[in-house]
């Protein structure tokens, strides 16, 4: 039986952001905290630590999961994307160009999780429809409640495809 | 942050069994963690060890076996939602898993771990109760059955024994010609309330020939309404259009409704009463080969 004992470290193996990366993490550590303090990729925000609210969205081989409740050993073998995968400084993501160009930004603490939200659902379904963006963004939330333009740029990013 | 332990992960049951026998309450299964590793952090459960089940081959098949609809405990809620087998038996269970939560949650969440974490604000379980579903358990000395009703015993307590893990939830699917409805409700993050019915009929009949109604999220645990179901029983449609209403009163009389932070019990009887006659009549409506497009406030109807 595979172990790993208390107060122990094993090694893991993930590619971040398309990059391998090798990392030696505790049984208790959350992938979050991984991604922040070890990575230095601090996209992905720690909100209400409880998988409701959407800040710490990572994609997890291409599917949405909340790292503040989600082990890093967990991650071995496996692709992670953090908003800081998504297009370069030089050349963003059509959807990060869709959230600048209907201002679906306000203050930015959601926005990491809502485009990679949707990064998921158009790559699962490259035209889906207001009711399907708004089912699947269902457990992102906005506190300053800019939800409209946001899946205004998401349904426009949808339909340039 | 969650304080230190260690990761048990078995390959077979017996293994999983071994780990939890000898440690007992110090540790506790572990599947998609999206409810444990809250407990965890949250301090309100402190285990030195989580024994993670999901490698324990075939424990995530969902498929017909024997005339029901197997789901074994580590399949996640978007395996659920997407399974063909669901949707060829009991396709109302894909419908309300696509509901559940969020999206994150149905990723990794597990449908044993909803089960057998049993908090009593879950879809699934009050679903599964009317189609009278029952968790296999497994150990090193076999298997038994048990009915989900007498499973879960109360708020996240059941009647697994230290030495079992969940295996699968079976249900019978409705026969042809059921019309089924669920309904949820609430503001929060988990529901407040659930209603699962089923109208079953006999070939050509109108009449009711039997009935389902199973209440979640109200109650320390989800319950059937068993008089409320034979009120039903013999009805025609026209009949259940018309007092709809009597059953419901009948269920918000029975429903076990205690109150906590989604409201009182008086809230939530007078709650069940609304979505119970709300439900009955979307069942009625689809039963008589109509598709109502109700719409609730905070309310989801699949």
């Amino acid at each position: 039986m595979n172990v790993i004992p208390i107060r122990s470290s094993c090694s893991i193996r993930v590619t971040v952001n398309g990059r391998p990366v090798e990392l030696d993490v505790r049984p208790e550590a959350l992938l979050l905290d991984v991604l922040r303090d070890r990575l230095q990729l601090k996209g992905a925000k720690r909100s209400c630590d409880m998988q409701v609210c959407g800040a710490c969205t990572v994609l997890l081989d291409g599917a949405p999961v909340s790292a503040c409740t989600f082990l890093a050993v967990e991650a071995d073998g496996r692709e992670i994307v953090t908003v800081e995968g998504l297009g370069t400084e030089e050349r963003l993501d059509p959807l990060q160009e869709a959230f600048i160009d209907h201002a679906a930004v306000q203050c930015g603490f959601c926005t990491a999780g809502m485009l990679l939200t949707a990064k998921a659902l158009l790559a699962e379904d490259p035209a889906p429809t207001r009711q399907r963006v708004v089912h699947y963004l269902r457990g992102n939330l906005c506190r300053c409640t800019g939800y409209r333009k946001i899946v205004e740029a998401i349904l426009a990013c949808a339909h340039e495809r | 942050m969650l304080r230190p332990f260690a990761l048990y992960r078995p390959s077979t049951v017996g293994e999983a069994a071994e780990v939890l026998v000898r440690e007992g309450p110090d540790a506790a299964l572990y599947a998609g963690g999206t409810e444990v590793l809250l407990i965890l952090k949250e301090g309100l459960l402190r285990v030195r060890s989580l024994v993670d089940v999901k490698r324990i081959p075939g424990l995530d098949e969902i498929r017909r076996d024997d005339g029901h609809l197997s789901i074994g405990a580590t399949a996640t809620h978007r395996a659920l939602e997407r399974a063909p087998a669901v949707h060829a038996h009991c396709p109302i269970v894909a419908g309300v898993a696509r509901h559940v939560a969020n999206i994150r949650v149905r990723t990794i969440g597990t449908v044993g771990g909803n089960l057998a974490f049993a908090d009593p604000h879950s879809d699934l379980a009050t679903l599964f109760l009317a189609f009278d579903g029952v968790v296999r358990l497994a150990s090193p000395s076999g298997e038994r059955d048990l009915p989900l009703a007498e499973f879960v015993r109360g708020p996240y307590e059941t009647a697994r024994r230290d030495d079992e893990i969940l295996a699968a939830v079976r249900l019978a699917p409705w026969p042809a010609g059921t019309a089924g409805a669920y309904v949820k409700f609430g503001v929060h993050e988990r529901p407040t309330l659930g209603v699962a019915v089923a109208l079953m009929r006999g070939a050509g009949g109108d009449a009711v020939t039997d009935a389902r109604l199973a209440v979640g999220c109200v109650g320390p645990r989800p319950q059937r309404l068993p008089e409320a179901e034979a009120r039903v029983r013999g009805w025609s449609l026209a009949d259940l259009a018309r007092h709809a209403g009597e059953v419901a009163a009948l269920a918000a009389r029975d429903v076990d409704a205690v109150g906590d932070l989604h409201g009182s019990a008086e809230y939530k009887r007078e709650m069940t009463r609304v979505f119970v006659q709300r439900i009955l009549l979307v069942a009625g409506a689809r039963a008589a080969g109509r598709d109502p497009h109700e719409r609730y406030p905070h309310t989801v109807i699949v």
